[in-house]
């Protein structure tokens, strides 16, 4: 994959995107203005950039806390190499999964795949990878629940 | 949070519009003025459910590197060692888990050198030889959404 080169403008951009949005009736506005360009230029690349697929998703970002979801449970699995495009796509598919990867192990590390679960209590993370166990078939597993957050902050790329 | 705070909640975590008038557009998807829509925005920005509203990005489309790391540590050096790893602006989160492996780190780097080097200085600093990295080799799903029981606005169970 060739590196895209990013223009000042673009680079303003992901500098004023990365953050927050004013709260106000017209935000963009508001950005583009501190940015030297007009709302249209803004709102127009800012659309650019999310087709093109660099802004996976433009939205809110909750604390998930505060939202009631105290517990968020990692899911490890141990998986066939040849078994895992298969379960990787059921895993996927419950809507408690938010995020779902295949990692390499190491020696004593034998989990290949990776679900983050979120729930409203501990017991329904378990609930949800009991499900997930039976619709795959997988067995090996562990949930290594965060005990402690000591930091969560979004990507300060430019 | 009443029913209509929890619609606002799952239409803004998939999409935020991109407008000139993103509250007006909010708004009358959900059959409110376009101030009312603004007003809860606020009011649960400001009770700190949402942590903020912005452009996730791909850091890979943007040409970056991203792992997760974990590092076995003794369990009365934990604080320290979490400042350590702090520290580092390409850590954008770090949490404590129920793990030999205990704690759990993200990283997003412009390029791998970096990490590598980073995970060095982790590890000279804090004397741990036992950090791991695990790129992801596969992804079968990002979707940071919380989805809201019972405000499902396509008579979906969410």
């Amino acid at each position: 994959m060739t590196e895209p080169i990013f223009d000042e403008t673009d680079k303003g951009l992901i500098r004023h995107l990365q953050g927050d949005i004013p709260l106000t009736e017209r935000p963009f506005r508001e950005i583009a203005e501190r940015m030297g360009i007009s709302e249209s230029m803004l709102i127009e690349r800012a659309r650019l950039f999310k087709e093109k697929g660099y802004i996976r998703r433009f939205g809110a970002t909750l604390r998930h806390r505060q939202a009631g979801f105290s517990a968020n449970g990692m899911g490890v699995w141990i998986v066939p190499e040849e078994d895992r495009e298969r379960v990787g796509k059921i895993m996927a598919t419950f809507k408690e999964v938010t995020h779902c990867y295949e990692r390499p192990s190491f020696e004593g590390w034998p989990f290949n795949l990776f679900t983050m679960i979120h729930g409203q209590s501990k017991e329904e993370c378990f609930e949800v990878a009991e499900r997930i166990s039976e619709a795959t078939g997988i067995t090996d597993y562990k949930l290594l629940f965060s005990s402690r957050e000591f930091k969560k902050t979004s990507m300060q790329y430019f | 949070m009443d029913n209509t705070d929890k619609l606002i909640l799952n239409k803004i975590q998939a999409e935020f519009p991109i407008s000139e008038r993103p509250f007006l557009e909010l708004g009358k998807e959900l059959g409110l003025e376009e101030a009312d829509a603004l007003e809860r925005v606020k009011n649960l920005k400001e009770s700190g459910i949402i942590r903020r509203i912005g452009a996730s990005f791909d850091s890979k489309k943007l040409g970056f590197k991203s792992t997760l790391c974990a590092i076995k540590v003794p369990e009365e050096r934990v604080d320290e060692v979490a400042d350590i790893i702090n520290q580092y602006p390409e850590v954008t989160h770090n949490y404590l888990r129920n793990h030999a492996y205990n704690i759990w780190f993200t990283l997003i780097t412009p390029s791998r050198e970096r990490i590598y080097q980073i995970l060095g200085e982790i590890s000279q600093k804090s004397g741990i030889l036992d950090v791991r990295e695990m790129p992801s080799t596969r992804v079968f799903k990002i979707a940071v959404n919380l989805r809201f029981k019972g405000a499902g606005n396509d008579g979906t169970d969410i």
